[in-house]
């Protein structure tokens, strides 16, 4: 077990040390170069050549590229070009925000993807099936950001019952120790912050658990379905073993494996739709510093974030594959 | 969903071995007989949700080509600007069905001409996402080896970086208006159709026919373009059919970003959503009617995607 956590982890840093290739050519393929992008409209030619020599664009490439790589491995991802703060630090104060929020979406999207597939799936064919595939069908093709406004429109605007911005309200004082708000708020006892704090993500997470909940119920109707007319579940049924028995051990354990993949899939799935989300809901998270990112062309931000992300991406792909081994215990010899 | 299947006929998991040129996988080509495309198509042709896919994507696609002669204005055009007030956007009346928008663009037009552009994106996109993905997996599935590595490394380098950031990323290279966004989305989806293809083929390549083939003396370059190719682009049109349902909500995303470029007034649905974010609590419907046309349209292909893949799966046929 050990052994594969340690291949995976080095398999990683190929894939990161090309990530890193291709975004720093990215940003030399940006139309003008680093430093009109730097510059933005004040791009005069004496200040082009400035910056230019000022970075060190002028060198040739593959010494800007050990520059740049040398200045990753320190943590040093750059600075961004509307706060003036260093991209890290940028990443650091947003990230448990996200994080919080897709916790929340990954929750409601499994428990309740899960539930629905497997209801479905034990009445094959029945209209609480073929209601549960179409709304997973549907779930799928409303776009994030369009269902983000209509519960917004609804729940927040109209109805007022949740708030409609942001992740606390201006008048709690909440201590913070995680930055993971609802924790925080557990944690020191503040209850009333915790609430608020629930109440901020109850929105923004439903928007973003949809596409998720579709897929995820769908694999789980789908693989039961196919568990549950299979000859070891009849063999189990067969030697008497009590229902419920047969269904934890034996149907749910074989069903949810192709499950655990899907959901380790989602992960990007959930970190696009959070920089719609986030920006829906004024969320002040990655997503929706990266969205003003693009609008205002924050090229170090973009860079540094892409960068982060796919870390965070690759880091949590590797957390399902070896979950794998605790769900199947036949994929554990490997 | 409740179709029954027609009577159990033998799983045919290889079409017959096609004709040189590839083009067997038309669904209606007499000389197939009972090929998996015509039993696929006469599947589809009994499933309700097939049909309602079909019917939508129809619809659709003659609203797009119809648009300069359905919509009752032209696509710039401002016909109610001296009707709009900060606080007031006229709603439905006679003269505009569906109301105006903060530009005092009629919101029926506006609508129909964003459906030609969500055709134009959703297609071309797909078209150079399936083109671009077809040739990168022809390559790894074709040759294998250190070019299959090398390409498939490559592949899942782009399959490291979330989607839509890929898409920004792109979109942000190529410059601010839609043709960026066509290259985005058809780039983002190079890696899938190339894996898909690749792992088709290398499932192809084990089969008798192609052993067959081999034979009989063909090279290996014929057996892999006329033989191999064709008999795995199957589950690549599935894709194809559903990456167009993707394409349409992904331009809508970066429109939504504000990637799109271009001018406030044209017609695009996902920039008709951003619009509508500042005047959501006084014309909620600006922001409701794109949002239902982008969703129904996505709808229509996924129903379309799915039964195809479904029809087209003998697992599932077995099932029932």
């Amino acid at each position: 077990m050990l052994r594969l956590i340690l291949r995976r982890l080095a398999l990683l840093v190929p894939t990161l040390f090309g990530l890193s290739v291709l975004l720093f050519l990215w940003v030399r393929a940006l139309p003008g170069g680093p430093a009109a992008a730097l510059l933005g409209e004040r791009a005069t030619p004496e200040a082009v050549a400035e910056i230019n020599r000022l970075y060190g664009f002028d060198r040739p490439l593959h010494e800007q590229y050990v520059r740049y790589l040398g200045q990753l491995l320190q943590g040093n991802f750059g600075t961004s070009l509307t706060t003036r703060r260093p991209v890290m630090e940028e990443f650091t104060n947003r990230f448990p925000a996200t994080v919080e929020l897709t916790i929340w979406a990954i929750l409601i999207a499994v428990v309740v993807g899960i539930a629905l597939g497997y209801v479905a799936a034990r009445r094959h064919g029945s209209l609480v099936d073929n209601a549960a595939v179409v709304a997973s069908l549907v779930g799928v093709t409303v776009p994030v950001f369009f269902l983000a406004f209509i519960l917004k429109f609804v729940f927040a605007v109209r109805l007022g019952w949740f708030p409609s911005t942001g992740r606390q309200s201006n008048d709690i004082d909440a201590t913070h120790y995680t930055n993971l708000y609802v924790l925080d708020g557990i944690l020191t006892g503040e209850w009333d912050a915790a609430w608020d704090a629930v109440l901020h993500l109850v929105l923004p997470a439903l928007a973003l658990a949809s596409i998720p909940l579709a897929i995820i119920a769908r694999m789980t109707r789908s693989s039961v379905i196919e568990v549950q007319s299979s000859d070891y579940v009849r063999t189990a049924v067969a030697k008497g073993l009590r229902p419920p028995r047969v269904r934890n051990r034996v149907l749910l354990r074989n069903a949810l494996l192709p499950v655990a993949t899907t959901i380790g899939l989602q992960v990007g799935l959930l970190l696009s739709g959070a920089v719609l989300t986030e920006t829906v809901f004024s969320y002040p998270g990655i997503g929706g510093f990266l969205a003003t990112a693009i609008s205002s062309a924050d090229y170090p931000v973009l860079q540094g974030f892409i960068l982060l992300i796919a870390l965070v991406y690759a880091l949590v792909n590797l957390a399902v594959d070896i979950s794998y081994g605790i769900i199947d215990p036949r994929l554990r010899t490997r | 969903m409740t179709a029954t299947p027609p009577p159990a006929e033998p799983v045919v998991d290889a079409a017959p071995p096609p004709e040189p040129g590839g083009s067997d996988t038309r669904p209606g080509s007499k000389r197939d007989g009972q090929s998996l495309w015509r039993q696929a198509f006469r599947r589809m042709r009994t499933s309700p949700i097939a049909i309602l896919g079909a019917v939508i994507v129809l619809a659709f696609v003659l609203v797009a080509l119809l648009a300069p002669w359905l919509a009752p204005y032209p696509a710039q055009a401002t016909p109610g600007r001296d009707l709009i007030r900060p606080t007031m956007i006229p709603g439905p009346s006679a003269e505009f069905p569906l109301g105006l928008d903060r530009f005092g663009s009629d919101v029926l037009s506006q609508l129909i001409w964003g459906a030609r552009a969500s055709l134009v994106i959703g297609v071309v996109s797909t078209l150079l996402g399936l083109a671009g993905g077809v040739a990168v997996g022809l390559l790894a599935g074709a040759f294998g080896g250190w070019v299959d590595t090398a390409v498939m490394r490559f592949v899942d380098l782009m399959l490291a970086i979330p989607s839509l950031l890929l898409a920004v990323s792109i979109a942000a290279i190529a410059g601010q208006n839609n043709t960026s966004i066509i290259i985005a989305i058809g780039v983002v989806q190079i890696p899938i159709f190339a894996r898909l293809l690749r792992g088709s083929m290398l499932a192809q390549r084990k089969e008798d026919y192609v052993l067959a083939a081999r034979s009989l003396g063909l090279t290996r370059g014929t057996v892999t373009m006329s033989h191999v190719l064709p008999n795995s682009l199957g589950p690549v049109i599935v894709q194809a059919t559903l990456v167009l349902a993707t394409a349409v909500i992904e331009a809508a995303a970066l429109s939504f970003l504000g990637l799109g470029g271009g001018r406030p007034t044209e017609a695009e649905w996902g920039r008709m959503l951003t619009g509508a974010q500042a005047e959501l609590s006084i014309a909620p419907r600006l922001a409701l009617l794109p949002g239902l046309c982008i969703s129904i349209t996505a709808l229509g292909f996924t129903l379309l995607g799915e039964s195809l893949r479904e029809a087209l799966d003998p697992r599932m046929r077995r099932r029932r």
